[in-house]
């Protein structure tokens, strides 16, 4: 093991996950330095949450080497669990019980000391804007307020790695840009996050480094930047609601072009030829941007991410 | 294999069991009403009421003899509803031990905790019973105050396979099985209601493996003052249906939950 790699919280090198035929995690690797903000970004099914699970030892592994905090999941579980705070991908607050309980209850489970999760409680509450709701019941809370709920529980235990499975899916745009700045402010403390998403501007502003992951398998690894830069031209000319076949002789000469759905994408580096081409074809939706990490996936497997 | 193991009680099964009895605390008084109102009832309904037609059994007055059966009964019940519907639905919909395996806590400390909070509620049901039963003077000895750790041990001793259920069950109907199957039967077979002695011959055999007979056994005598026979017996049988339960429903919760 490189030095590089003794430094990592999370190490781990061909997870293997099982379900019976079904192999919902084939061999995949990587490596989460500390301090950073890592995602695994991935389409509905690619096996991003069992991935999680085998990482935090709620699920066995069915192959491949794993640490966390530099130890063993199967010997060192709770003591890396003692570290490390969850936010699941659905919701699991307990509804017997108000805001605050939720996390005084919470931390007991941890079997951390009274006082201190008395004295963290209003801190938590304040950081995720919930104290006037403290002693609200669960089910008079929002989705977005839930969500927020279950991060600052998460965050009872002080933990040094945070994992957030899909923390803001399913929410609208306010309730999703509160979570996006406590996860950067979450950061600037110092703690490692690790963070899985199919939204790919959640991967691109959040993430330093992330793996895509498609059908269990790992299939580009770096950083946003690094990926866009190394899978894709610069430009990106996306024309929607395609009414008819384009000419694909014509595209393909002049662009590197991928189809999906109804919609058809031409890559250039050159934004002024991609303009020209959408001034000359006015029947159909034109939208030029920047590329991004959805034109990477769609590049390395052919089709949309959330497609 | 560790997924073999017995499972292992550890200080976080307190933190599980303090959940429920907070949740509890909140509900105490509409739950106490139904632990003290619904063997009122009964006993005064069906104790006096039949007790005038059928005087003394074993020695003792009816009522007596049916309000000890029926602390057995209730801490059989009490158990029994809570590791099936209420763990149920901490495990599926409410995903509350799904939170809690994010925590240092394991199946087992689940596991345990959730074993001695249903002997708990038998606990605080059975002596309730007692209590009633007490004021009505139905208690004549001192020793009835024995019976409350045998409620308890009632209480672990049925919450033990009602695990087992729960951690087979895709619905709340799979409960009905059980009890049609297992709980109905001891409630009418077990001597609640009248002596094993008057079944027929192959049924008092029968009965010996029921781990309800033996609850009965133990805590009849203790209410009414009487030697309790074959203590070692009755309570070794209820220790070892126990113990196995609780075993095969360590193992198979941690199928359930560790997928
Ligand atoms: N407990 C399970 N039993 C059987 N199959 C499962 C189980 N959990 C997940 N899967 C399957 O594994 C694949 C990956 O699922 P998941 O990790 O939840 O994906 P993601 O989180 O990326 O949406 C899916 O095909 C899913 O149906
Ligand atoms: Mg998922």
């Amino acid at each position: 093991m490189s030095p590089e790699e003794k430094q990592s919280v999370v190490n781990c090198r061909q997870l293997v996950k099982r379900f019976g035929d079904l192999c919902a995690v084939n061999g995949i690797s990587f490596n989460v330095p500390k301090g950073i903000c890592f995602g695994i970004l991935g389409p509905n099914g690619a096996g991003k949450t069992t991935t999680l699970r085998m990482l935090l030892g709620q699920s066995p592994r069915s192959g491949g080497a794993l640490e966390v905090f530099g130890e063993d999941i199967d010997s060192a579980r709770k003591r890396i669990r003692q570290r490390t705070g969850i936010v699941p991908q659905a919701d699991n607050l307990d509804p017997d019980f108000t805001v605050a309980e939720n996390l005084s209850m919470y931390g007991s489970y941890f079997r951390l000391d009274h006082q201190t999760v008395q004295k963290r409680i209003p801190e938590l509450l304040s950081m995720v804007e919930l104290l006037a709701r403290a002693d609200d019941r669960i089910g008079t809370l929002s989705g977005g307020m839930k969500r927020r709920l279950t991060l600052a529980r998460a965050l009872i235990n002080d933990p040094d790695l945070l994992v957030l499975d899909e923390p803001t899916t399913g929410l609208d745009p306010q309730a999703r840009h509160m979570i996006w700045s406590l996860v950067h402010k979450l950061k600037r403390d110092g703690r490692t996050i690790l963070l899985t998403t199919h939204y790919m501007e959640e991967a691109e502003r959040l993430c330093d480094e992330l793996i895509i992951v498609d059908s269990g398998r790992l299939i580009a690894q770096g950083s946003p930047n690094a990926l866009i830069a190394e899978h894709c031209e610069s430009d990106v000319l996306e024309i929607r609601g395609l009414t008819h076949e384009l000419d694909q002789k014509g595209l393909a000469q002049n662009f590197r072009w991928e189809l999906s759905g109804d919609s058809a994408y031409l890559y250039s580096d050159d934004s002024h030829a991609l303009l020209e081409y959408a001034a000359s074809h006015n029947e159909a939706t034109a939208l030029h941007r920047k590329t991004g990490l959805e034109d990477v996936f769609l590049r390395l497997t052919g089709r949309g991410l959330r497609g | 294999m560790k997924r073999y193991r017995p499972p292992r009680l550890r200080l976080e099964a307190l933190a599980v069991w303090r959940r429920n009895a907070l949740v509890w605390r909140r509900l105490m008084a509409a739950s106490l009403l139904l632990h003290f109102g619904e063997p009122l009832l009964y006993l005064l309904g069906i104790g006096y009421g039949l007790g005038r037609f059928v005087g003394e059994i074993d020695g003792m007055a009816y009522f007596t003899f049916l309000a000890s059966g029926f602390i057995a009964w209730s801490a059989m019940n009490v158990a029994s509803m809570e590791s099936m519907w209420s763990v149920y639905t901490r495990m599926v919909p409410q995903q509350t031990y799904e939170a809690i395996l994010a925590t240092p806590a394991e199946v087992d400390d689940i596991v345990m905790g959730e074993l001695l909070w249903c002997g708990t509620k038998s606990l605080v049901s059975g002596s309730a019973i007692l209590a009633v039963a007490a004021l009505l003077g139905a208690v004549h000895d001192w020793t009835a105050l024995l019976a409350i750790p045998v409620i308890f041990l009632t209480g672990l001793c049925f919450a033990a396979p009602g695990l087992i259920v729960t951690a087979y069950a895709r619905a709340y109907e799979y409960f009905n099985f059980y009890m049609t199957l297992f709980m109905t039967p001891m409630f009418i077979l077990c001597g609640v209601f009248y002596p094993i002695s008057t079944l027929p011959g192959p049924m008092q055999t029968v009965v010996q493996f029921l781990p309800l007979t033996h609850a009965v056994a133990i805590i009849r005598p203790l209410v009414v003052g009487a030697p309790v026979e074959n203590f070692w017996l009755h309570l070794g049988a209820l220790v070892l249906f126990g113990t196995i339960c609780a075993w095969v429903a360590a193992i198979l919760v941690r199928r359930r939950l560790i997928q």
